[in-house]
C-alpha cells in the first residue's frame, strides 16, 4: 500500500464514517423502535413499554451526541479532505446536502423536545407525536445523504464543460438510478441493526438471570422487528443487486469474480481467489444463481470483469465483504424465525443456546453494516465520481494528512471508550424499575 | 435579489443565529468553571444546566448550517478554504467534538475538576479558533503557488489583527452570555444567581467594547480598502453602539435583564451585518467573490426554494422549543422533572 496523501485521505475519511456510522444507524433506528415501544404502552396501557421507551431515550442521549458531533467531523472533513471533489460536485449535490441540513435541524429541535418532555403532558399522545418529526428529521437526513453517495456512483442530471459541472439538473441528480435502492437498503438495515442490538441487550439479561416480564416483553417486542426490518433489508439488498447488474456491473463482476460476460452465469459462495490464474479454491458454486439475482431469469446475461480495463477494476478483496454481509444479514433473519418457531407454544423457555445467537446477533449486525459499507466504497474505486473524476485527482494537497489521521484516530478512540463507559454505568446504576413488575396501576387507560 | 445576494444573507442569518446560540453555551461553560473555583457553584449551575440541556444539539446545527450552506452556494469556498484550513480547521473539530460529547456524557458521569477545566477552556479556544476563519478571509494569508493552495500560519500568528479578532471573539462570548444567563436566571426566580452573572456582564461589556474598536483600527492598516466601506456604512456601527449604551444602562440600573438582552441582540446584529456587507464582494480576497456562486440556475432555484421550505418548518419549531423550556417560568425554575 502506497501511503500518498489520497491513501491518508481514504485512511481518514474511512476512519471517520466508520465510527460515525455506528451511532448513525442507532440516530435512524432508535427514533422509530422508541416510538413503537411508546405508542405500544399508551395503547395496551402497559407501564413496561413505557419504560422500554424510557430507558432506550435514556441510552439513546449518548448514542446521539457521538453522532452528531462526528457528523460534523465527516461534514467538514469533505471538504478538507476532498477540496477538489467539492470544487467540481459542489454545484451538484448542494440541494441534497442543504435539505440534509434541514432535516438535521428539524430533528435536533423535536429531539431536544422529545427528552426533556416526557412527564410534561397529561396526555401522553402529546408527547407520542413529539417523537414523530424526529423519526421524520432522522429518516429523512438519512434519505438526503444517501443521495449524495448515489450520486457519486451513479452521476447524472448535469453537463461537464471545460471541467466544470454546468447545467445541474437538481432533482435528475437526487433522484439517480442509485437513490432508490441505496436510501431504502440502507435505511432498513438501520432499522433492522437497531432492532438487533437492542435484542441482544434483552437476551444478555436474561441469560444473565434477570426474568423480569421487562425483559421478556423487551425481546419478544425487538424480534419481531428485528424479524419485519431484516426481511425488508434482504428483499432490499436484491433490488440492490439487480440495480448494480444493470448500472455498476464492475461493481457486482467483482463481488462476485464474474471475469467472462455469460449467460447462465452462477453465484459463488466464500472460496480464495488466484488473482493472477482467477480460479477460485474451495468456493461453493451455485449454477445459475447470479443470472437469476442480477436479471430474474436464469439464463439473463451477466456483464463480466474482463470487459472494464484493467486500471478501472475495483479491488477483487470486495468478494469477501459482500459475501461476509450477505451470510449476517440471513443470519439475522433466521435468528429471530427460531425464536418464533420456538416461543410458538405459550411459556416454553427460550433455550441458552439461541439465546447466544441473539446476544451475537447485536454486533453482527453492526459489522453488517460495516462490511456493506466498505463494499459499496472500495466496490466503486477508482472513482470518486464514477466515469468523472478519479479518487486520486481530488484529495487534498495538503502535507498534513498523516498527522490528522493520528489526531482523529486518538479522538475516536477516546470517544469510543468513553461512550461505552458511560452507557455501561447508566444501565448499571439504574436497574429496571422493580416497581414495573408488581403489576402497579398503569397511569394511562 | 440575486441569488447570490439571497444565499449570503441567508448564511449570514445564520451565522448570527450561531454567535448568540454558541456564544450562550461557550460562556456558560466558562462561567460554569469559573464559579465553580470560586465557590459560587451552587448559584448559578443549576440555571446554566437547564437552558442547555435541550439546546446543545440545535447549537450544533447552526454551525453545520453555515458551513454547508456556504459550500453549496460558492463551491469555490470548499476548495480554498478547506485545503488551507486542514490542520486548523481539524484541531477545531476534535474540540467541538470533545466539547460536544462531554456535554452528553457530564449528564450521567460525575463531573471532575478536570472535566470542568477543559470545558471551560473549550469553552473559549473554539470561538477563538472559528474567529480566525474570518481573520483568513481579509486575505494575505493564503497563498497559491502552481495550484497548491497554503495557508501563511506565522503570518496569521504575527498579525496585530488576527489577535484582535480573537479578543473580540472572547470577549464577545462572555457578554452575550453573561446577558442572557442574567436574564434567564431571573425568569428561573434566582436572584442570587441573577446577580452573579449580572456583574459577570457588566465586566465583560466594556472590554468588548475595547476589543471591537481595536478590529476597526487594526483592520484599517491590515485590509485599508475594507476600512473604508466600513467607514461608508458608519450609521450601522453607530447603532450598534448605541444598542449596548442602552442594555448597559438597563443592566445598571437592574431595569431589565431581558430587554437588555434583546439590546445585546441588536448591538452585534448590527455590527455583524455592518462587518459582512462591508466584507462584500469578497468571500475570501482575493479569491472568492460573491459573484462566483453556482453556475446552474435550477440549482439555484431549487436552493431557494428548499430554504423557503426548511425555515417555513424550522422556525414554528424553534418557537415551539423556545415556548417549552426558554420561556416556561415553571421549567426554567426547575420544578419540571424532565428527564427521562
Amino acid at each position: 500500500m502506497n501511503l500518498d496523501q489520497t491513501m491518508l485521505a481514504r485512511i481518514l475519511t474511512m476512519m471517520t464514517l466508520s465510527f460515525h456510522i455506528i451511532f448513525a444507524t442507532l440516530g435512524v433506528g432508535m427514533p422509530l423502535v422508541i416510538s413503537i415501544a411508546e405508542f405500544l404502552g399508551i395503547r395496551r396501557g402497559d407501564d413496561h413499554y413505557l419504560q422500554m421507551a424510557k430507558r432506550w431515550s435514556k441510552g439513546y442521549t449518548v448514542t446521539v451526541a457521538v453522532g452528531v458531533v462526528t457528523g460534523t467531523c465527516i461534514g467538514l472533513q469533505l471538504s478538507l479532505l476532498w477540496p477538489t471533489f467539492m470544487k467540481l460536485g459542489g454545484d451538484a449535490i448542494a440541494l441534497p446536502l442543504f435539505l440534509e441540513t434541514f432535516a438535521f435541524f428539524f430533528e435536533a429541535i423535536f429531539l431536544g423536545i422529545y427528552l426533556y418532555s416526557w412527564n410534561r403532558f397529561s396526555n401522553p399522545w402529546i408527547h407520542w407525536a413529539l417523537g414523530i418529526p424526529v423519526l421524520v428529521g432522522s429518516s429523512l437526513s438519512a434519505f438526503f445523504i444517501m443521495t449524495v453517495n448515489a450520486f457519486m456512483n451513479a452521476p447524472q442530471g448535469f453537463k461537464l464543460q471545460d471541467g466544470k459541472i454546468v447545467d445541474v439538473q437538481p432533482i435528475l441528480a437526487m433522484f439517480n438510478p442509485a437513490t432508490p435502492t441505496k436510501a431504502g437498503h440502507m435505511i432498513l438495515s438501520a432499522w433492522a441493526t437497531t432492532a438487533f442490538v437492542l435484542a441482544c441487550l434483552a437476551a444478555y439479561r436474561m441469560l444473565k438471570g434477570n426474568k423480569q416480564e421487562y425483559v421478556k416483553k423487551a425481546l419478544r417486542l425487538t424480534m419481531v422487528l428485528s424479524l419485519v426490518f431484516s426481511s425488508g433489508t434482504a428483499l432490499y439488498g436484491d433490488l440492490a443487486g439487480k440495480y448494480l447488474a444493470k448500472h455498476q456491473p464492475e461493481k457486482l463482476a467483482a463481488a462476485e469474480w464474474h471475469f467472462d460476460t455469460g449467460t447462465q452465469a452462477s453465484l459463488v459462495l466464500g472460496g480464495v481467489l488466484n488473482e493472477q490464474t482467477h480460479e477460485i479454491s474451495y468456493g461453493v458454486k451455485i449454477p445459475y444463481l447470479l443470472s437469476f439475482l442480477a436479471t430474474g431469469s436464469p439464463t439473463g446475461e451477466v456483464k463480466g470483469l474482463n470487459e472494464v480495463a484493467k486500471d478501472l477494476q475495483p479491488p477483487l478483496f470486495v468478494h469477501y465483504l459482500f459475501d461476509a454481509m450477505a451470510g449476517i444479514g440471513s443470519y439475522m433473519v433466521l435468528v429471530p424465525l427460531l425464536y418464533f418457531l420456538w416461543t410458538r407454544k405459550r411459556g416454553r423457555e427460550v433455550p441458552k443456546g439461541l439465546m447466544r445467537l441473539i446476544v451475537w446477533g447485536g454486533p453482527l449486525a453492526m459489522l453488517a453494516i460495516q462490511l456493506g459499507w466498505v463494499f459499496s466504497e472500495v466496490g466503486r474505486q477508482p472513482w470518486i465520481l464514477v466515469g468523472y473524476l478519479k479518487t486520486g485527482a481530488s484529495a487534498t494537497t495538503s502535507a498534513h494528512v498523516g498527522s490528522m489521521v493520528i489526531l482523529f484516530g486518538l479522538l475516536y478512540v477516546f470517544l469510543g471508550v468513553a461512550a461505552s463507559r458511560v452507557l455501561l454505568r447508566m444501565f448499571r446504576n439504574n436497574p429496571i424499575p422493580a416497581d414495573v413488575d408488581q403489576g402497579r396501576e398503569p397511569h394511562v387507560a | 435579489m440575486s441569488l447570490e445576494n439571497v444565499g449570503i444573507t441567508v448564511l449570514w442569518m445564520f451565522l448570527y443565529g450561531y454567535v448568540i446560540v454558541a456564544s450562550i453555551d461557550f460562556g456558560a461553560g466558562f462561567f460554569s468553571y469559573y464559579s465553580f473555583i470560586t465557590g459560587r457553584e451552587h448559584l448559578v449551575n443549576g440555571v446554566i444546566e437547564r437552558y442547555l440541556s435541550p439546546m446543545w444539539e440545535v447549537t450544533n446545527v447552526f454551525l453545520i448550517f453555515f458551513m454547508v450552506g456556504l459550500i453549496g452556494f460558492y463551491p469555490d469556498t470548499a476548495y480554498y478554504y478547506g485545503t488551507a484550513l486542514l490542520v486548523p480547521g481539524s484541531i477545531a473539530l476534535v474540540l467541538l467534538a470533545l466539547r460536544g460529547s462531554f456535554y452528553a456524557f457530564s449528564h450521567y458521569a460525575k463531573s471532575s475538576a478536570l472535566y470542568r477545566f477543559l470545558y471551560g477552556a473549550t469553552g473559549l479556544f473554539i470561538p477563538a479558533s472559528l474567529a480566525t476563519v474570518l481573520t483568513i478571509s481579509e486575505g494575505g494569508f493564503i497563498d497559491e503557488n502552481n495550484g497548491k493552495v497554503t495557508l501563511a500560519l506565522d503570518r496569521l500568528l504575527s498579525n496585530p489583527y488576527s489577535w484582535a479578532v480573537v479578543l473580540v471573539a472572547v470577549t464577545s462570548v462572555l457578554y452575550i452570555s453573561a446577558s442572557f444567563l442574567a436574564y434567564y436566571a431571573k425568569k428561573a426566580r434566582d436572584p442570587a444567581a441573577a446577580e452573579t452573572l449580572r456583574r459577570f456582564a457588566l465586566a465583560t461589556a466594556l472590554p468588548t467594547i475595547f476589543a471591537s474598536l481595536l478590529v476597526f483600527f487594526t483592520l484599517r492598516t491590515h485590509n485599508p480598502g475594507h476600512f473604508e466601506r466600513m467607514l461608508d456604512i458608519y450609521p450601522l456601527f453607530l447603532g450598534s453602539f448605541g444598542c449596548f449604551l442602552v442594555a448597559f444602562a438597563l443592566q445598571v440600573t437592574r431595569k431589565s435583564y431581558g430587554w437588555a438582552f434583546v439590546w445585546v441582540m441588536l448591538q452585534f446584529l448590527f455590527a455583524l451585518f455592518g462587518y459582512g456587507a462591508s466584507h462584500l464582494p469578497y468571500l475570501l480576497e482575493p479569491y472568492i467573490k460573491v459573484h462566483d456562486s453556482i453556475t446552474s440556475p435550477q440549482m439555484g432555484l431549487a436552493l431557494v426554494i428548499g430554504l423557503i421550505a426548511g425555515l417555513c418548518l424550522l422556525i414554528p419549531s424553534l418557537v415551539l422549543l423556545m415556548k417549552l423550556f426558554l420561556f416556561n417560568t415553571k421549567y426554567a425554575s426547575g420544578k419540571l422533572s424532565e428527564e427521562p
